[in-house]
């Protein structure tokens, strides 16, 4: 059976692809090595749009209103520019009410881009430009450290890690959050209360690591511009014990928190990235694997909702589960050694 | 073969004939491979016909692991294939008509035929200026417009005002994200609509007007073009699409539409109504065929998938927890909600967790019943708003309403969300045949008629719901089940419980009724009646728990009565 993939690996190489949501310019060349911060691609874009009731305004015809009308598709018109005027003694006029560009002339009309803003693209981790994706953005590829998280509030951010994680069902109070965190990443437990975002947001912090978030504080979260990365999922969970050890073996290094938003079907999702320095170029982690005896795997629902495990075997056909329900399913062991039988939907590969 | 391509699920379906009629042969599971990494439908697709090949010994793929169509000589590979489809994310519509109670109602009417999430509406009513609402259509990304508006020969031209709105916003948008647009409004405008539109959409399709005239809807044309608009989005979001409808000669339509073709079948010859009910992880759908009046809807947003946390921001966690049959936190339930809604294919393991998701399908469904029942063509809808019309059959179809650990858990929950009236029989499709028979239909009508009589479904029983004002406790009804070998079994039936009389699957009996206190089992308040049953897994449910089902406040009895209930049911 084909098995989702979780990516915790504490060496790897890393190919992330960056694009803007609308044709830009991309503003570095193939093989540049980039920081994290830097912009590697931007694009003008109107969120808004006026249209010009020409003829209304001048009292003619349509077809008389294209023949006034003195712009083409393209122009860029400053605020209070005459788009057309009428005859007659008092001649009535047609003005553009803000600034921007004629994007469609006709029919009497035109309708014009206006608020016009920049939108930059950054490259979100340190790495090198491996393809440039015309008017688009970049791929970039880099080696280190990857964990891949469950959710994330849409923001990204590189800052050395900071770990306030004494183990891995730690929970974080607002009180811990002092001045000395400053621009940092914050590796972090359970967050179950506001105060905590809004005091990582009046640091600022550079980002939040969580193991789990309390499902209240979702739409908090979401307005915070700090990147925030849960690992496990929501209510009160502690942090699976393999993203536990990496991430604090890797506290004080520079880590970039990419918190993009799940998408279930593009395959985005929440990582974070600690570049180190390798001789050799690591392997790519396969995104695809089958279930198969001796894989790491993780618990994606009760019981042990988040715990690592190992595959012992797969049990041939369906197997009764404790709910009554029959699935097929295999034999896990804990760490801790115990073996619990498990349906294969509720278990993710790690690697 | 028939597959169905479901959002955690793929099915493989073997049909063929066995002593001289269509039968359901074999069926092969797989998980569902539209969503990232995998982003193929084609894998789970291969994968559920390799299970089917595992069960049968026969071989349909070939060496490059293609269908085999049509069989061979060797006897590998199948005579026909038909698909449905219902995985990929809910597709984003805008509505555009004129009149909110008219011409946009029916546009909405027609998006829930299918898995549509309406996310702008534009209509005469709308104040905005032309901008805004061009804006407005931007910033919702439409996969597909549907337009209506407008009766047949009527006024045109506030439509095509409406029309230059949505021609300008499709021109705005970048040519490869340009939704798709179907137009069933004011026939007369169709060629403006053409003219307009055919540049400036990647599919446009033209549907006779769901709206004829101010009194007449009439939505079969435009829902059938909007099924073929459905797989037509799909193949430019997943690959794999294109594939199986190239293997199924173009036989591939949405789930519940196909589903809801085999339920119109099966209520055009039953005065009485049939409903299907599907709940997956895309979406709740519902479906009703009475006579010749058929309703099918279908609601992402109720489905046990992607959408299960966006819930909570409309409904109670309390409505859900009240179904609660074990002393579970609510901050476990809300849990359970979020897991669910990032993994939908993740299945409760330990009893607690399929208590949860028992108490969440029952809330999902109710909502989805809740929702069609308004919806329901005039002669479908009960003479009470708060009671659903009775229906001589229920079909219930999805993984969380057939897959119980027990048929009496199905059955319980099935009462609980539907809350039918009168006598009902209940009927599981555990191998979800039906829309798979409703896509094959088109190719071969004998199969479908013939698969369905094949006892290929699991009858759970007939149900006989009271309805009545007495008090709890009181007596409401005598039942007396005559057996064929002249056995009988006898039955007082007190307000407020739930009773079962055991008549084996396959077995018939004559069933004595003589309600007490006026209470009404579907001939009319205190009407007697002797009827011929049929027996199910668990043979003759009487429900006198009251309609609408009013549960305690208290959740220690609560809990207490769910016990019982199911306990009654066998477990």
């Amino acid at each position: 059976m084909l098995a989702p993939v979780t990516h915790i690996l504490g060496l790897t190489t890393i190919l992330r692809e960056r694009l803007l949501p609308v044709p830009g310019v991309v503003n570095v060349r193939l093989n540049q090595r980039v920081s994290a911060s830097e912009v590697v691609a931007e694009a003008r874009w109107s969120r808004e749009h006026v249209l010009l009731d020409v003829a209304r305004n001048l009292g003619v015809s349509s077809l008389a209103a294209d023949r006034l009308i003195r712009c083409k598709v393209g122009d860029e018109l400053a605020a209070n520019t005459l788009v057309a005027s009428g005859g007659g003694l008092f001649p009535r006029e047609a003005r553009t009410p803000r600034e921007g560009r004629v994007v469609v002339v006709g029919g009497g009309r035109v309708l014009i881009e206006v608020g016009e803003t920049n939108v930059e693209l950054r490259a979100g981790l340190p790495g090198l430009v491996m393809q440039i994706v015309p008017e688009r953005g970049v791929v970039i590829q880099t080696a280190g450290a990857l964990i891949q998280g469950m959710w994330g509030n849409g923001r990204i951010e590189t800052g050395m890690m900071v770990n306030l994680m004494e183990k891995p069902d730690s929970a974080l109070e607002a009180g811990r959050l002092d001045v000395s965190l400053r621009g940092s990443v914050i590796l972090a437990g359970m967050a179950r209360d506001a105060d905590i975002l809004r005091a990582a947001a009046e640091l600022p912090v550079r980002g939040l690591i969580l193991s789990s978030l309390h499902p209240a504080l979702l739409p908090l979260a979401l307005q915070m511009r700090y990147p925030i990365l849960v690992t496990d999922g929501f209510g009160k969970l502690p942090m699976n014990s393999a993203a536990y050890r990496l991430l604090t073996t890797n506290a004080k290094r520079e880590t970039t928190v990419n918190a993009e938003m799940p998408d279930r079907y593009s395959g985005a999702r929440p990582e974070v990235i600690i570049p180190l320095p390798v001789s050799v170029e690591p392997a790519q982690p396969n995104d695809v694997e089958t279930f198969a005896p001796g894989q790491q795997v993780r618990m994606r629902a009760a019981p042990n909702f988040g715990m690592i495990a190992s595959l012992v075997r797969l049990r041939p056909g369906l197997s009764t589960l404790p709910s009554g329900l029959r699935a097929p399913a295999a034999d896990v062991r804990m760490e801790g050694g115990e073996e619990i039988l498990v349906p294969l939907v509720n278990l993710e590969v790690v690697g | 073969m028939a597959v169905d391509v479901g959002a955690t699920t793929t099915r493989a379906v073997l049909f063929d004939v066995v002593e001289g009629v269509y039968r359901f042969v074999s069926i092969g599971q797989a998980s569902s491979t539209a969503e990232a990494p995998f982003k193929d439908i084609g894998l789970g697709v291969r994968e559920a016909i390799e299970g089917v090949q595992a069960v049968t010994g026969r071989i349909f793929l070939d060496a490059e692991r293609s269908l085999i169509v049509p069989t061979q000589p060797d006897g590998s590979g199948v005579d026909s294939f038909a698909a449905t489809l219902s995985a990929g994310p809910a597709i984003r519509t805008a509505i555009v008509g004129l009149l909110t109670d008219v011409s946009m109602e029916s546009a909405r009417r027609l998006a829930e035929t299918t898995y549509c999430r309406i996310v702008e509406r534009l209509s005469l009513a709308d104040h905005r200026r032309p901008e805004e609402q061009i804006d407005s259509l931007l910033r919702a990304r439409p996969d597909l417009i549907l337009l209506a508006g407008g009766t047949d020969g009527g006024a045109s031209r506030s439509l095509q005002k409406m029309l230059d709105t949505v021609g300008l916003a499709c021109y705005l948008i970048p040519s490869e994200k340009r939704p798709a647009v179907l137009f069933a409004g004011n026939n007369s405008l169709s060629e403006d609509v053409k003219k307009l539109m055919a540049e400036l959409t990647p599919a446009l399709r033209i549907s006779p007007n769901v709206r004829p005239s101010l009194e007449t809807e009439d939505l079969d044309p435009a829902m059938n073009e909007l099924a073929q608009v459905f797989t037509g989005i799909r193949k430019g979001q997943a690959r794999g699409v294109d594939e199986l409808a190239a293997w199924s000669n173009g036989h591939l339509l949405p789930t519940s539409y196909a589903a809801g073709r085999m339920i119109r079948f099966m209520g055009s010859g039953a005065p009485g109504g049939v409903l299907g009910v599907d709940l997956g992880a895309s979406a709740a759908s519902v479906a009703v065929g009475m006579g010749g009046q058929f309703s099918l809807r279908t609601y992402p947003q109720f489905g046990l998938g992607e959408n299960l946390a966006a819930l909570l921001q409309t409904v109670a966690l309390e409505d859900f927890t009240r179904w609660l049959s074990l002393d579970i936190h609510q901050n476990a339930v809300r849990d359970y909600l979020y897991q669910k809604s990032y993994h939908p294919s993740i299945l409760p393991a330990t009893p607690e967790d399929r208590v949860i998701a028992q108490a969440v399908t029952r809330q999902a469904l109710c909502l989805a019943m809740r929702a069609a029942q308004k919806d329901f063509p005039i002669g479908m809808r009960s003479l009470r708003p708060d009671l659903l019309q009775s229906f001589d059959l229920i079909f219930a179809s999805g993984a969380a309403l057939t897959d119980g650990a027990t048929p009496g858990q199905n059955l319980l929950l099935l009462l609980d969300a539907i809350q039918p009236i009168g006598r009902t029989q209940f009927m599981l499709d555990r191998a979800g045949l039906l829309p798979l028979l409703g896509v094959a239909a088109e190719m071969n009508h004998l199969l479908a008629v013939q698969a369905l009589e094949s006892g290929a479904f699991h009858n759970l029983g007939t149900t006989l719901s009271v309805t009545s004002a007495a008090s709890y406790g009181t007596p409401v009804l005598q039942a007396r089940l005559l057996y064929a070998d002249r056995n009988e079994a006898r039955l007082e039936v007190k307000q407020g419980s739930l009773e079962a009389l055991p008549l084996a699957l396959g077995q018939t009996a004559r069933l004595s009724l003589q309600p007490l206190h006026r209470a009404d089992v579907g001939f009319g308040p205190g009407r007697a009646q002797t009827i011929t049953v049929d027996g199910g897994a668990l043979g003759v449910v009487i429900d006198a728990r009251g309609r609408p089902l009013q549960l305690p406040s208290d959740a220690v009895r609560r809990r207490e009565l769910f016990k019982k209930w199911l306990w009654t049911l066998g477990g």
